[in-house]
């Protein structure tokens, strides 16, 4: 068994929600740059020069982009060869969030009670997602997932026979009822398949890729890419002002169903798309 | 693309000039305001008691801004979504609020008021936070500061970049913006 004390963990995440705050994904901005080039609306232009001058003072000031640096989603695949020692996994992920947000300056956003509301000061709990895998190492995916395009997200379970029209009729619609809420360009999660809650998750899930990256499927890189253009023809464009640039990109992630259902699921980001992972 | 200077608080004729999908870049003085200070504000008036600031021509931004790092005027200050603002809009409106900043669609309540009262509803850009946070030179705490990042601030801003998204006449370049780049299938 290798040992992993969790003071390291703590560091780890402390390091990486500082990073995924302050420092926009160089796949994110090629794909801004990229749009720059194609976007035949002045206005929206403007906006995706706006977000790329963002990202350059968040970098060189190591100022969080945006204002909302989110609820800290936290992904750790835990190899099964590893030991935890000198405390609580959970505990230790939490004070590494906690570090973050205190000492990195970002905005406590999270309120200890949905209906009472009141914020419990430090942007704690996270959401941690485990899964135990062979190996002895730890991999730590952190997400921080801002408020306004998580509630543009949407989860359906579909009947069977609405088949991959449904899944796509659905993802379009619930990009078109967002708008300018989400903060296009924005990129969509999709998930199909699996249980109500399993859909949620692989949705989410599809959102860590690297942007643009196909399925490694062609039949769902295929929808990925459709799915893309319907979404591109709506017109909503950078911040809804009108263009071409909806979403930077569609990533599929799929599961098994059961024979009676087609669950689906849209988890939006805003085009930020934050997460970074370290291996420990 | 043209950009026109904006200088806060409004006039009547500050807003009856522009239009929906304008472009604009605001100086003076602002005031920030969302969700639990917009309860607060409207449980006041409800309650026929007078509020922490005179709305009279002023404009509020929806934002709760990232802490400051030593040394900073204010924290990464991008907007927040406004629609969680619309029940309580109107109401600010009525008593001679000019303008609000924020991202994302209205209510077409929020868009009558605008119409009867001749207000605005600009748009910044959503994400850009760190930009946006450059124009403001000075912050000060006016109201409810047990609300952190939500309480009532006053801001000096220069050059704030802006979109006019809904005019007093009606306009809405988010509806307008779409259709014109939209491709039907």
């Amino acid at each position: 068994m290798r040992e992993i004390k969790v003071a390291e963990i703590s560091k780890a995440v402390f390091m990486l929600f500082l990073d995924a705050n302050y420092d926009l994904g160089e796949d994110v901005l090629a794909s801004l740059q990229a749009a720059l080039q194609v976007e035949p609306s002045p206005t929206g232009r403007n906006v995706l020069e706006q977000l790329i001058v963002n990202a350059e003072i968040a970098r060189d000031e190591q100022v969080p982009m945006c204002q909302d640096t989110g609820y800290a989603v936290v992904f750790a695949e835990l190899g099964q060869d590893v030991r935890v020692v000198g405390g609580d996994f959970y505990a230790a992920v939490n004070e590494g969030v906690r570090q973050a947000y205190i000492d990195g300056f970002l905005r406590k956003s999270i309120v200890a009670d949905p209906l009472n509301r009141v914020n419990t000061g430090d942007n704690t709990p996270a959401v941690i997602h485990v899964e135990i895998v062979p190996g002895d190492k730890i991999r730590l995916i952190v997400a921080p997932k801002g408020g306004g395009s998580e509630n543009m997200s949407a989860v359906r379970m579909l009947k069977p026979a609405d088949g991959a029209k449904g899944v796509m009729d659905f993802v379009v619609d619930t990009v078109s009822r967002a708008g300018s809420n989400p903060c296009p360009p924005v990129v969509v999660g999709v998930g199909i398949g699996g249980t109500m809650e399993k859909v949620a998750l692989i949705a989410k899930k599809a959102l860590l890729r690297k942007l643009g990256e196909p399925h490694p499927d062609s039949f769902y890189a295929g929808m990925e890419r459709d799915l893309l253009e319907k979404i591109n023809k709506l017109g909503i464009g950078p911040q809804g002002y009108g263009g071409r640039t909806t979403a930077l990109a569609v990533h599929i992630e799929t599961y098994p169903a059961h024979i009676a259902s087609l669950p689906a699921a849209v988890n939006i980001n805003c085009h930020a798309s934050r997460h970074k992972e370290r291996v420990l | 693309m043209t950009v026109k200077a904006l200088k806060a608080p409004l006039t009547d004729e500050d807003v009856l000039q522009l239009r929906a999908g304008d472009n604009v870049l605001i100086s003076g003085v602002i005031y920030t305001g969302r969700d639990a200070a917009h309860k607060k504000l409207v449980d006041l008036l409800e309650a026929g008691k007078p509020l922490p600031v005179d709305l009279r021509g002023q404009m509020i931004y929806y934002v709760g801004p990232a802490p400051a790092k030593p040394g900073k005027v204010i924290g990464s200050a991008g907007p927040t979504t406004s629609g969680r603002m619309d029940a309580y809009t109107p109401a600010l409106l009525a008593l001679g609020l000019k303008a609000c900043i924020g991202k994302g669609s209205r209510s077409q309540e929020v868009k009558d008021a605008l119409v009867r009262c001749k207000g605005l509803y600009l748009a910044a850009t959503g994400g850009a936070a760190a930009l946006l946070a450059k124009t403001v030179s000075k912050a000060e705490v006016v109201a409810y500061p047990e609300l952190g990042a939500e309480a009532i601030y006053r801001l000096e801003v220069a050059d704030f970049p802006a979109t006019v998204v809904n005019d007093a006449f009606g306009g809405d370049v988010y509806e307008a913006g779409r259709r014109q780049y939209c491709i039907a299938e």
